[in-house]
């Protein structure tokens, strides 16, 4: 090894240790942004440092650099775009997008590598298997998180899509990747397994992710997350870059935890969400029985909700994906605003699952200018539901059901927040729909709530407007 | 090309495993999507694997691969950067004012 490739790999190595410290920082939402900017800054060393070892050895030919530098500004500058234009509510699909470009990246190298070997028939398992892997890995996050993309973007169904023999085809595709791993560590120089490979891992992609239902898309998305992370550290394995290990494997460490809370929040097996039909986003017929006769709910008007806002001392709002879907947190952190300058103390009540991604509800929030301080995690905030005066649900379901800590229905066991214990609560609701578990709430007939049946973008405008008459 | 031997590379993937969990378990619920979307910046790396290939492509092939591989590892590096830096500039301790000295202070800096 000469001097410069000595000096890149320590720079890659330096590089690595600033990935860690970055993630590191991300303990804490002060020192989360200083973290990230540690980390794009070890990245751009990382690929300054790249550039060099390319000139130093100097085999590259001058199609080479325009294909680089051409291929490096057309992707930052449509990365560049899309990370300045995403609204929010869309950042699932924007994670899912540079997931599958991830995810493609890492196939493309691996199959470029094998191709371009002077003997592949000479190459021992060292690369090929690794390389097997990497196109696996890379080529079912590409096609399975561009599907994730088009289901939360409405492009694809955002229902179970299930289609006659899926289920046979996805025990017949990983099968077949075994067989075609096989194919090429024996015969590395076999394009028929190379692309078959890569087509048959496209294709299990699609079918992986066409059958979960939307209100699984936290676990799928984590799952790809951890995916592509791993396609990177095989990558890392064909090349012989540790630098490509080290971070792969990190990426995968943390979609992997991820994973596991999504699944844990949702008391479900990550087996049982990929083999999917739950989160239908329908309201499939319920089979829990509610206790007999039709339950009374309780209505009231925006000034019977508003006269308890103002005169409570502690307000835990609990925000749901409706109130992202209905574009409310504004408003929300309006009202939320109102009251704190009143001095009610409010918080928020953040379940795992509460959006399409890991924390999207906190995003959401923190844009609707809601200090961060003020966001309790379930395990925080339940033991503070019978101090407050008020709950007020916004488009959250599921997780606010009571049902789930007894046995025998469909969330039974699902961790939920406590709002039931508040010492009054109010649900902001359009109807009296099911939630994707397709189950009667019995915290909407509890005595203790009022129904505030209206959109949550005008109910939450109304209850500002209200409030703001009370407390001038 | 450096001749890495294949226990260190396990070696190295397997600490590296560890010390992913053992950092990444800290991070609180509140900041799990700015984590996915740093950690998907961080899988950008894999932009390196692209350059290097497409520094030895020789044929039209090698060099349509590298290519694609370029523009997609590029749009990650870039993208997941900038998006996770605009996700956690919202993060306040207190709700935003009218752009806070602090703020002018830290871009003087720069």
């Amino acid at each position: 090894m000469d001097t410069v490739s000595n000096a890149v790999h320590y720079i890659f190595l330096a590089a690595a240790a600033c990935f860690v410290m970055g993630l590191h920082l991300m303990n804490h939402p002060r020192t989360a942004r200083r973290g990230n900017t540690l980390s794009a800054g070890a990245m751009a060393l990382a690929i300054a440092a790249t550039v060099w070892l390319i000139m130093d050895e100097n085999v590259i030919s001058s199609t080479g650099w325009l294909v680089l530098i051409s291929g490096g500004v057309l992707g930052a500058a449509l990365g560049l775009w899309a990370a300045r234009e995403v609204q929010m509510t869309a950042m699932p699909q924007l994670v899912s997008l540079f997931n599958a470009v991830g995810g493609g990246a890492a196939a493309l190298i691996a199959v470029g590598d094998l191709l371009q070997t002077d003997h592949p028939a000479a190459l021992g398992a060292r690369v090929s298997l690794p390389g097997a892997l990497d196109i696996v890995i890379g080529a079912v996050t590409f096609s399975g998180s561009l599907i994730a993309a088009g289901k939360l973007q409405g492009i694809v169904s955002g229902a179970p899509v299930v289609f006659p023999g899926a289920r046979l085809l996805n025990v017949l595709l990983p099968a077949s990747f075994v067989a075609g791993t096989a194919w090429l560590v024996l015969a590395p120089d076999s394009q028929i397994a190379l692309y078959g490979l890569v087509v048959v891992a496209l294709l299990f992609g699609v079918t992986m992710v066409l059958p979960i239902g939307g209100a699984d898309m936290p676990v799928v998305i984590s799952l790809l997350n951890a995916f592509t992370g791993s396609a990177v550290a095989m990558a890392g394995f064909v090349l012989d870059e540790t630098a490509l290990i080290i971070a792969g494997m990190l990426v995968s460490a943390s979609g992997g935890i991820l994973t596991k809370l999504m699944a844990d929040a949702m008391n479900r097996s990550i087996a049982n969400i990929i083999v999917g039909g739950f989160g239908t986003g329908d309201s499939a017929p319920a089979t829990a029985d509610t206790g007999g006769a039709p339950a009374q709910v309780r209505s009231v008007s925006a000034d019977d909700v508003a006269i308890q806002l103002a005169y409570a001392s502690k307000v835990i709002f609990v925000p749901g994906y409706g109130l992202a879907a209905a574009q409310a947190q504004h408003e929300l952190g309006d009202l939320a605003k109102t009251l704190t300058d009143h001095g009610v103390d409010v918080s928020y009540a953040v379940h795992p699952v509460a959006g399409r991604m890991p924390g999207h509800m906190n995003v959401l929030l923190a844009e609707a200018n809601v200090p961060y301080t003020q966001l309790k995690e379930m395990d925080d905030v339940n033991p503070e539901f019978p101090q407050a005066d008020v709950a007020l649900v916004i488009g959250a379901n599921d997780v606010t059901n009571p049902i789930a800590r007894r046995p025998g229905n469909a969330i039974s066991g699902m961790p939920i927040l406590d709002v039931d214990k508040a010492k009054s609560i109010v649900v902001i609701k359009r109807s009296m729909g099911h939630g994707y578990a397709g189950i009667d709430n019995e915290l909407y007939t509890d005595p203790k709530t009022g129904m505030f049946f209206t959109d949550a973008k005008k109910g939450l405008s109304e209850l500002k407007a209200a409030v703001g008459e009370f407390v001038r | 090309m450096n001749n890495l031997d294949l226990l260190t590379a396990i070696t190295v993937f397997v600490l590296s495993v560890l010390v992913g969990i053992e950092v990444i378990s800290k991070v609180p619920a509140t900041l799990h999507t700015p984590l996915m979307s740093g950690s998907n910046s961080v899988h950008g790396i894999v932009v390196i694997g692209a350059m290097l290939i497409a520094a030895e492509s020789h044929t039209w092939l090698g060099y349509t691969l590298a290519f694609v591989a370029m523009v997609f590892g590029a749009m990650n590096v870039v993208g997941g950067y900038v998006v996770t830096d605009r996700m956690l500039e919202m993060f306040k301790s207190r709700p935003a004012t009218e752009k806070p000295a602090a703020d002018t202070l830290e871009k003087a800096e720069v």
